[in-house]
């Protein structure tokens, strides 16, 4: 079932949640919707489920306009964010409540029922605990509890706001593997409302960025990681190093190095910042290929797969860079050192007057 | 909302803490030494006192005491009393902490401040309200008696008068239970498909009927018990007017304290009940979190 969002807007007194969102998620889509608090990503999700009415603008299922329509006749399966979990009932109970509330002639039989969430009980691999309470489950188990609640009732699209949020880091990696599994095994269409920017694109087909209400970018995990349309974007996913500088004579100049660009036609004096991912800077104990700068090392983390260095320039800045261990090793680097960086890839966002904004990838790795 | 206490955890607690974690012998026992003394002669002398002197003069007199016509006519006075204002009250207390808990609206805080009224009022001063409105030279006094309705010293006085003191005690157990519980449940409900009363009578109602109960039980001990407010509209008519609390006055006026202290033990009784009531149901309230369901709540048909 398809998903289109139109023209939402949506204010709680002064706060603007949602300034004139459109969105279309496509049949059996797992998307995700991407944000810091505040920026109305989870508001858009209870809009969708009927949960918040918008100010204005359209919400439609599969071409059918539901923006009036009754949460309890959206078809809509909600997983909250704490679970929500009936505590008075049991495990059984819980994912049987939707079953049950039916009128009276759509209402499934005893042994059917049972049938029922017994057999979504083994969906979520919780066949042992259908007679605990939620206060008796971990963390884990009640988010799937939630899940298999909100799949009871055979909703026509799945929506989970912070699915994972309130787990620990290792629970929330395999959930994370499971669910993936479950969407493509049962192929809803999905939205899920998330913060963090790992999750979104290991999990999702397609990303949402938001920011103060509005959709920054939309798009592939990939496409979204590689070419972020805003400053904010690139900032949000991943770790970065930013550099501020100024173009002169179609040249780059930042504190730390100069870079020609391939844009002939920027008025001199333009501002721009630019940035560069850790792992898009080489440091080496020889002066490489320009665009390259000289700093200093600063600190040296190596715990986990990189080895994170952290350097300063000459004028101060501060620049991280990561690198394989095996690369770390190899060059013997130390604290104190001072090394060469050599940038492989960056990305510039000029600061125009005139408001049009174009950005300029540099991809200067060669692949 | 409650401490998932696992079964078993606080028995095998050490029964001693660290040295160092508590006051040396001396001062812990002469501070429980201090608070024994006082409970005990504020509440357990006060409380025997009542039944040593209600059977004072034997068991015979006791029950006579209370197997009088007239004491008999203020119990019954007083349950019917109760049986109708307990009622209706949790009926408003559920209706107006819902509303209060679950939903934004104008004038949420002056509802919210009116129903801690009767508890800022002085009693009297309540039974005082209903003398102006209803009594013969109150509001509705002339129009009363052309329709021939008694309301002031008549039953439906005590019952108005013992609403009004007694109308918050439900209201205001369930309202910071309900807030703090939240809206997820109800909400999870509705995007299940659950109606409004479906909503009310399988979440809302289940995840407070400890403190519904509670409420109720306090609502009750002082339905029965209130003296100052009943006695501004009673007019204590000795078989028809006199609740127990009222009863116990007029007997001590008489100096027939055997009797009067003899009725009053019941009321003693109740409080006592109530007591243990109470603590039985704190005592759930705090155990919720592992408990099994009753079965008198279990769902039909499996």
């Amino acid at each position: 079932m398809s998903i289109e969002v139109r023209h939402i807007s949506k204010t709680f007194g002064e706060f603007v949640a949602l300034a004139d969102i459109s969105l279309t998620i496509g049949t059996g889509e797992l998307v995700a919707l991407l944000g810091p608090s505040g920026s109305g990503k989870t508001t858009l999700l209870r809009i969708i489920a009927g949960l918040e009415s918008p100010d204005r603008g359209s919400v439609s299922i599969e071409g059918q306009d539901i923006t009036d329509s009754n949460v309890r006749d959206r078809r809509v399966g909600f997983v909250f964010q704490h679970y929500a979990l009936f505590r008075q009932m049991t495990v059984f109970e819980n994912i049987a409540f939707g079953l049950r509330v039916k009128p009276r002639r759509q209402r499934p039989s005893a042994r059917d029922l049972r049938d029922r969430v017994y057999k979504l009980l083994t969906l979520v691999r919780l066949e042992q605990m259908a007679s605990r309470y939620p206060a008796q489950l971990s963390g884990g188990q009640r988010q799937r509890v939630a899940l298999a609640r909100a799949l009871a009732v055979e909703p026509r699209i799945l929506l989970l706001d912070e699915p994972f949020g309130s787990l620990d880091a290792k629970v929330r990696q395999e959930l994370r593997q499971w669910l993936r599994r479950l969407h493509d095994d049962i192929g809803i269409t999905s939205v899920f409302v998330t913060h963090d920017q790992e999750e979104a694109l290991e999990l999702a087909d397609r990303v949402v960025v938001m920011r103060e209400g509005q959709v920054e970018q939309v798009g592939k995990p990939d496409e979204v990681y590689e070419h972020p349309a805003t400053p904010f974007v690139y900032h949000f996913l991943g770790h970065v190093n930013v550099f501020h500088g100024r173009v002169e004579d179609s040249t780059l100049h930042c504190e730390a190095f100069s870079l020609e660009l391939p844009l002939r036609d920027l008025p001199d004096a333009t501002a721009a910042v630019v940035y560069a991912r850790p792992h898009l800077l080489e440091i080496d104990h020889q002066p490489a290929e320009p665009p390259q700068f000289r700093a200093t090392i600063e600190y040296i983390t190596t715990a986990g797969p990189l080895v994170k260095v952290e350097l300063a320039t000459e004028t101060g800045t501060v620049v991280h860079v990561e690198m394989p261990q095996e690369r770390y090793r190899h060059l013997g680097l130390r604290k104190g050192d001072e090394v060469f960086v050599s940038v492989k890839g960056i990305r510039v966002f000029p600061q125009h007057h005139n408001g049009v904004r174009r950005n300029i990838d540099l991809p200067l790795v060669r692949t | 909302m409650m401490p998932s206490v696992q079964p078993g955890r606080l028995a095998s607690a050490p029964p001693t803490a660290a040295a160092n974690l508590t006051e040396s012998r001396l001062i812990a026992g002469l501070l429980i030494a201090v608070a024994v003394v006082y409970l005990g002669l504020f509440l357990v002398v006060p409380v025997s006192a009542v039944f040593a002197k209600a059977l004072e003069k034997g068991v015979a007199t006791y029950w006579a005491a209370i197997s009088d016509p007239m004491a008999l006519a203020a119990i019954r006075l007083t349950v019917i009393t109760a049986a109708i204002a307990v009622p209706l009250n949790t009926l408003f207390g559920l209706a107006a902490s819902w509303a209060l808990a679950k939903f934004d609206f104008p004038g949420k805080n002056v509802l919210m401040t009116l129903i801690d009224l009767p508890f800022s009022v002085s009693p009297v001063i309540s039974g005082m309200i209903f003398v102006l409105l209803f009594g013969a030279q109150g509001v509705c006094g002339a129009w009363l008696m052309a329709h021939d309705i008694k309301i002031i010293f008549a039953v439906p006085g005590i019952i108005l008068a013992t609403m009004f003191v007694t109308f918050p005690f439900v209201a205001r157990e369930l309202i910071p239970l309900m807030q703090a519980q939240g809206n997820d449940e109800e909400e999870a409900a509705r995007t299940l498909g659950a109606g409004g009363w479906q909503i009310f009578f399988r979440v809302t109602l289940p995840n407070v009927k400890w403190g519904l109960l509670y409420g109720v039980i306090m609502c009750n001990a002082r339905a029965m018990g209130e003296f100052g407010a009943v006695s501004v509209v009673s007019g204590h008519i000795r078989g028809v007017t006199n609740t127990m609390p009222l009863h116990v006055e007029i007997l001590y006026n008489e100096y027939q304290f055997a009797a009067a202290f003899g009725v009053a033990s019941l009321l003693t009784l109740l409080a006592l009940v109530t007591l243990v009531g109470r603590r039985a149901i704190e005592w759930r309230l705090t155990a919720e979190g592992v408990k099994r369901q009753p079965r008198w709540l279990q769902k039909e048909g499996r």
